[in-house]
């Protein structure tokens, strides 16, 4: 450690607040117990035991206001559109949203002429990550949440540039 | 029981309310007039010999070509293991029929479903609500001249 060695007690690290937020943050993505569609199950069997969402510090909340993490699992109809946008505004910030499938990404199959599917999700609340297939592999959503985990990082908290 | 001889039945009961017989549907179906379609479905349902005790679906059709609306129903007998199918032909502009929701219970979501998607009134119905669409949706989207809307809310359709 150089000049500082045997300056200092134990148990001490040096890193800036921005890092370390990010980093905690990152590591706590609780994510809401929401799905509307078959991408549920596939969100499902990724929190299941064998591909163990837990091991990202990602385990799902009933309730939206504990939850840090929005995975738009499924169609989304205009109905439940209000809906989504509801439970979003519920969240505390920071507050992050992942598109899973081709129905929250585009509307997917109902994209053409269909008259009670919302055309993707981003119409109605922000997005950060869009996780493609129909529905994606545990594999693929984990790639996405691996995806958000990285955007965090690059967050600015209390640095402005 | 074969379909052409609960049409025989039906005629017998209700004479020229009974307009027609169409074999070429599956299973065959009987076109009844509008106005006794809660009466013809109750006589289907309590019957001697008939006991079509379920109806499988509920649907609504846009005849625009020839100004007409129409509501199909598919009934199945659990006990004697028939089938059958009852039309009733409705003005486009003004389309109303009877609920048959008093014969059989689960009319109810299928009248609201045809009532959402094309506007079919279902009149003496419980509980006439779009079922599918939001509240404040405008028109019938499986109308054929159905126009889609540009916005919904605060987003794109």
């Amino acid at each position: 450690m150089g000049v500082l060695e045997d300056k200092l007690p134990d148990n001490i690290l040096f890193t800036n607040v921005d890092k370390f937020l990010n980093w905690s943050r990152k590591n706590s993505l609780w994510y809401m117990l929401f799905a509307t569609a078959c991408c549920g199950i596939e969100l499902m069997q990724t929190g299941a035991a064998r591909y163990d969402l837990d091991r990202f510090g990602a385990i799902f909340r009933a309730t939206p206001r504990q939850s840090d993490l929005m995975i738009v699992a499924g169609t989304i109809t205009h109905m439940m559109a209000d809906r989504v946008k509801r439970l979003y505004d519920q969240m505390p910030s920071p507050k992050y949203v992942i598109a899973m499938g081709s129905c929250a990404n585009t509307g997917g199959p109902f994209y053409k002429d269909s008259y009670s599917v919302l055309k993707g999700v981003d119409k109605v609340i922000p997005v950060d990550v869009y996780v493609p297939g129909c529905p994606p592999k545990p594999e693929a959503l984990i790639e996405g949440i691996m995806k958000l985990q990285k955007k965090i990082m690059e967050e600015k908290n209390l640095v402005k540039k | 029981m074969e379909p052409k001889k609960i049409y025989g039945i039906l005629s017998e009961k209700f004479g020229g309310k009974i307009k027609q017989f169409i074999e070429s549907t599956l299973p065959p179906s009987v076109l009844v007039e509008t106005g006794a379609i809660a009466d013809v479905c109750r006589f289907l349902k309590e019957g001697d010999g008939l006991d079509f005790t379920s109806l499988m679906c509920l649907s609504g059709v846009d005849l625009k070509e020839q100004g007409k609306m129409a509501v199909v129903y598919h009934l199945h007998s659990m006990k004697q293991k028939h089938k059958i199918t009852i039309k009733v032909e409705l003005d486009r502009n003004n389309p109303h029929v009877q609920t048959v929701e008093q014969v059989w219970p689960g009319a109810n979501w299928y009248e609201r479903e045809a009532y959402d998607l094309l506007g079919i009134v279902f009149d003496g119905h419980s509980d006439l609500r779009r079922i599918l669409l939001p509240e404040d949706w405008e028109g019938h989207p499986l109308r054929k001249d159905y126009v889609y809307p540009k916005r919904y809310h605060t987003w794109d359709v």
